[in-house]
Formats: C-alpha cells, sequence, structure tokens
C-alpha cells in the first residue's frame, strides 16, 4: 500500500492520482473523494476532472501548465487526511430503479446463481435486496459500473459472449452490476431489465448517474416493465439526495 | 431569408464538427470534435473568424447548394472539388453564390476534408457544442436531401490561400511516454520505436488500427491492468499485439495497456494518414514535448498572417463584382484558442 496514492503524468494531457493498483472498495472511495476535494479548489489550470476504478483523473494541458507545480499542489491535498479511509462527498444521490428479474427478461438468473453457488432463490433475494455504488462510468457513455458485491458474486465472465443483451439490460460478473446504455454483445449475465437508460441526449438531465450515486432495486412484474417502456427513458427511476 | 445549407448528395460520412464537447470525461463522454482540428484552425484563418463548426468529410465529399451567397473554405485533405464546374483549389476560401452547385468529390491526399462557411453552421447545441458524437448518438451523419441553417455570412475576402503544413501522408508521429509505458520494458519500447507501421483499413472516429511490419506487441505479464482514463492519442495494444491510434470518440477508460501517447499538434497527421500510409514514431522526453507542443500552438496562432491573395488566371474570372459580399469584414478574434 505504500506505493500509493501515485502522482503520474497522462501523457500532455493531465495528471492522475491512483489509489491502487487493482479494484478495491478503499481505493475506488478514495478516488470518488479527491476528486471531490480536487474540483473543491476550483483550480484555474484544471479543465475538468473524472475518477475512474482507482484514480483521479485531472485534465490539465501540461504544455501551458507545470507538471511540478501541480504535482506539488496535489501532493499537499493528498496529505490533509488518510484517503484510504474517507467519507463519501455530499450532494450524491440514492437511486431506486423499477427491475423486472422475471426469467423472460432476466436469462441468466439461474446460471448466475449457480455460478455464485447460491439456489436462484437465494440469488434473487441478495440482488433485489443490493444497494450498491455507482463505481465508474465509461464503456459507453453514462454507462454505470455498480458494485461492490458480496465475494460470492466474483462470477468470471462467461467466456462465450451473448451475442446481444438489449438496452437496459442488468448484467453481472466480478462483483459489479453493469446497466446497458445500448444493444450490445457481452460477456456477463443478464439478470435483470428496466426501462430506465442511464444516458439519453435529449432528455433534460442527459446523464443519470454521477460517480459515488448508490442505486437499489423496486422488482417489478413483465407487465409493469411493459408499461414502463412505453414511457420516457427515466423507466419510472426515482431519486433522494443522500449526503 | 433563412441561410440554408442543402445535401444534394450525402456522400458516406459527413458530420457536423467543431473542437468538441468538455466536461463530461467522468460521465463517460469523450470530447469529440474534428478529427483533424488544425483544419479547422486553418479555416478560420481563412475565413477571418472564430472558429466554426464545419462538415468533417471522411474519404470523399458530396454536393451542397445554399440559397444565399457564402464564403466557403475548403480544409483538411485535398479533395476535387468544382463550383458549378469551374475547378475550386483546396486550402483556399472561394465565394459560392446562392444556387450554384459545389461539388466535392474523391481525396486526392489524406483522408479527411473540412467544408466551412464564412458565419458558420447554426446547428442546435446539444449539451454544449455542435459536434455530432456517433458513439453517444449525438448527431447523425448527413443525409442527401438535408438541409442544414446557416448563420450566414457578413462577407469579407474571398479567393485567398493558406498553404497547409503536409501532414497527408503518414511520416513521423511524435510520443511521448504515458501512465502505462513502464509495464512494456525498455527493450519491447525500443523495438515499438524501430518498426515501421501502415495505416490498416480499420478505423473511425474511436481510433486507428495500425499494422507493424514485424511482430506485434504486448505489456510485461500479460493484458490485465486495471481499467485507467484514456486520453486522445493513446496508443493502445490489443490482443493480437497491433497497436490502435485512440481517437477523439474512443472510450474514457479501458483496460488494454497503452505504451505510449501521440503528441496533440501530430494527431492531425494520424487522422490524416490514408490507409496503408506508413508511419513511425519518435520518442520525445517530457520537455522536448511541452516545447514541440508550444512551438505547434504558436505555429497555429500564426496562421492568420500566412493567409495570402491567390494567384489567379483573370480569365478563370467569370464574374468580378460577384467578389464582393455584403461590406464589412469580420475581424478574426487575435488568438484562435479563444473559446476552445
Amino acid at each position: 500500500m505504500s506505493d500509493y496514492p501515485k502522482v503520474a503524468r497522462v501523457g500532455l494531457a493531465g495528471v492522475v492520482v491512483t489509489f491502487g493498483e487493482t479494484l478495491s472498495e478503499s481505493a475506488n472511495l478514495a478516488a470518488i473523494a479527491f476528486r471531490a476535494a480536487v474540483d473543491a479548489q476550483a483550480w484555474g489550470d484544471v479543465q475538468e476532472t473524472a475518477s475512474s476504478l482507482v484514480s483521479t483523473f485531472l485534465s490539465v494541458d501540461l504544455t501551458d501548465v507545470s507538471y511540478d507545480d501541480i504535482r506539488q499542489r496535489l501532493l499537499a491535498l493528498l496529505d490533509t487526511r488518510d484517503w484510504f479511509d474517507v467519507s463519501l462527498p455530499p450532494d450524491r444521490k440514492l437511486w431506486t430503479l423499477p427491475m423486472c428479474f422475471e426469467s423472460h427478461v432476466a436469462p441468466q438468473l439461474k446460471d448466475a446463481a449457480n455460478a455464485a453457488g447460491v439456489s436462484k432463490k437465494a440469488a434473487l433475494e441478495q440482488l433485489v435486496g443490493s444497494r450498491t455504488r455507482v463505481i465508474t462510468l465509461g464503456f459507453a457513455p453514462g454507462q454505470p459500473y455498480l458494485g461492490l458485491l458480496p465475494e460470492k458474486w466474483d462470477i468470471p465472465r462467461q467466456s462465450e459472449l451473448t451475442p446481444n443483451v438489449p438496452a437496459g439490460a442488468l448484467v453481472i460478473a466480478i462483483r459489479q452490476f453493469v446497466i446497458f446504455a445500448t444493444a450490445t454483445p457481452t460477456g456477463w449475465r443478464h439478470v435483470g431489465q428496466t426501462a430506465f437508460r442511464p444516458f439519453d441526449p435529449h432528455r433534460e438531465i442527459p446523464f443519470a448517474f454521477s460517480p459515488g450515486d448508490e442505486v437499489r432495486f423496486a422488482p417489478i412484474t413483465l407487465s409493469e416493465l411493459s408499461h414502463l417502456e412505453g414511457g420516457d427513458s427515466f423507466g419510472g427511476a426515482e431519486w433522494e439526495c443522500i449526503g | 431569408m433563412t441561410p440554408l445549407l442543402e445535401v444534394l448528395d450525402g456522400g458516406p460520412a459527413i458530420t457536423v464538427q467543431d473542437l468538441g464537447r468538455l466536461g463530461h470525461i467522468a460521465q463517460g463522454l469523450t470530447r469529440g470534435g474534428a478529427m483533424d482540428r488544425n483544419a479547422l484552425y486553418e479555416a478560420s484563418a481563412l475565413l477571418a473568424q472564430p472558429v466554426t463548426a464545419a462538415l468533417e468529410m471522411v474519404g470523399m465529399g458530396g454536393s451542397f447548394r445554399t440559397n444565399v451567397d457564402t464564403r466557403i473554405a475548403l480544409t483538411g485533405a485535398p479533395m476535387v472539388a468544382t463550383i458549378d464546374a469551374s475547378p475550386a483549389e483546396w486550402h483556399c476560401t472561394h465565394l459560392l453564390p446562392a444556387g450554384s452547385v459545389l461539388k466535392i468529390g474523391g481525396i486526392r491526399a489524406g483522408a479527411i476534408g473540412y467544408l466551412s462557411f464564412g458565419g458558420g453552421i447554426a446547428a442546435t447545441k446539444m449539451m454544449g457544442a455542435q459536434s455530432t458524437h456517433l458513439a453517444a448518438g449525438l448527431g447523425t451523419i448527413l443525409s442527401t436531401g438535408q438541409a442544414l441553417e446557416l448563420n450566414g455570412d457578413r462577407g469579407g475576402r474571398v479567393d485567398m490561400l493558406l498553404a497547409s503544413d503536409d501532414r497527408f501522408h503518414g511520416g513521423e508521429i511524435g510520443i511521448v511516454s504515458s501512465l502505462q509505458t513502464d509495464h512494456f520494458g525498455g527493450e519491447t519500447l525500443q523495438r515499438f520505436l524501430q518498426t515501421g507501421f501502415a495505416r490498416d483499413a480499420r478505423a473511425n472516429r474511436q481510433g486507428i488500427r495500425l499494422n507493424p511490419d514485424g511482430e506485434g506487441f504486448a505489456a510485461k505479464g500479460g493484458l490485465s491492468v486495471v481499467s485507467e482514463i484514456i486520453v486522445p492519442g493513446d496508443i493502445q495494444i490489443t490482443g493480437d499485439g497491433a497497436p490502435y491510434v485512440l481517437m477523439c470518440e474512443s472510450q474514457t477508460t479501458g483496460g488494454y495497456p497503452r505504451i505510449a501517447t501521440v503528441l496533440p499538434s501530430d494527431l492531425p497527421k494520424v487522422a490524416q494518414a490514408p490507409v496503408g500510409a506508413k508511419i513511425r514514431f519518435r520518442l520525445y522526453s517530457f520537455e522536448e514535448a511541452v516545447a514541440h507542443e508550444k512551438a505547434a500552438q504558436a505555429a497555429l496562432r500564426s496562421l492568420s498572417s500566412r493567409v495570402t491573395p491567390r494567384v489567379r488566371d483573370p480569365r478563370d474570372i467569370n464574374n468580378l463584382s460577384s467578389y464582393t459580399l455584403i461590406s464589412g469584414a469580420i475581424s478574426a478574434t487575435e488568438d484562435p484558442f479563444a473559446g476552445d
């Protein structure tokens, strides 16, 4: 752990502060919290910031901004506290997403349960009862990686890709969920379906999620899903502020 | 009358592009914008106006007509162009009279041409920019029969020339080390620098594949690295060992290791390398890279001073009077990066 946090250049495009070599709850929380701390500094030479799984990125034009200078500022900010023992930043949202887990639209729930070594009934209870955090957004715009689920859900991706899961598919692997923004082939197992879309450029709020937001599911029937799919791209999702 | 541009024949891959949209990396949306940003700066200098959105034309152009007189600038990869059957030189501004047909055909060198208008395109901003971002479903490829609103041209000089640098044939591309360069080890990096590459046909606004003329490359210990931030220009090594240069519509993060990143000022050269063009990489130290970029930015800032009247044969001029547009030239901003 002594190697981290680490400050490094990203070519000439910016600086990254990394909190771990592999994904862990503490490194991800540190990355999200440190990004909020950098944003709060409102440094004029930082164009934008982002957090990924275990790191915080600052978009900075290193042609014009001295790397040594920004590095010193980052080291000083890192020194202000123990980033591996942080609470999450304020102004986050807790989302409640209507999610259908019926077999027609959750064709691999049983398969995922087998991989995790639990019964289908127990799997359903655990997934329905889960409360996960947006650990990062990516792959497609606004697409959330939600985690981390309990260890038993550290199930591998399938070696064979499922040729096409639809937009709004809830898929599971390696202690994480993804809600697909668009139809896509995937090695993750399809265990639920929602009418909610994480990104809709035509919506007043195009991106639903920010890293650090939390997500729980409200189980719905197939007919409720079909009703919601006739509505807007929020798919009946609701959110409240959490601190 | 609303100034309109009619797309008479759409070509396969024409989109509206400006300098892209900032501020959404955290939400998984890359900047996007013109693949060859220099072409927009050149058009800005030629038309003596701030950078505006242009039509980005990949591989070939199309046919266009406007309902008002407007100046146009043709920049980026040179293409065969005519206005009502008279040849229209590339890297130049021209008057496009109302009702005339501008035909832009095949490419002469490079890969991507740009068509800009005096006053710019009036396409509505989506999330802060006019750029079409195909990977995100923001905007679409222009289709035949579509009409785009223009802002209208207040006029200015036409028949101006801005000789372009030679970025349309591949060649030497400057790179600098990045986050994961050390994962490859010195020997692999040396071999990478000694290897010649050819630009593959597999290329789009997300990335451009390069085929090595020898063996492929791999990070030490395989491909398993934690997913990390991607910036445009990153050279990602995929499963079969061939590099992809990630471009403006790439993903924002990725798990494939990246051996280095292309200097921002050399990215237009990568974008403009035609299929089969030979590419070699030259590694700059960080300090050398900064000096190189400062020089490149200074060159862009001085583009306006290099604009000259095109020497032309008076016999080519059909109607001299048509060169006076509505009076009053627009002054360019002093700094082409203003508002960038």
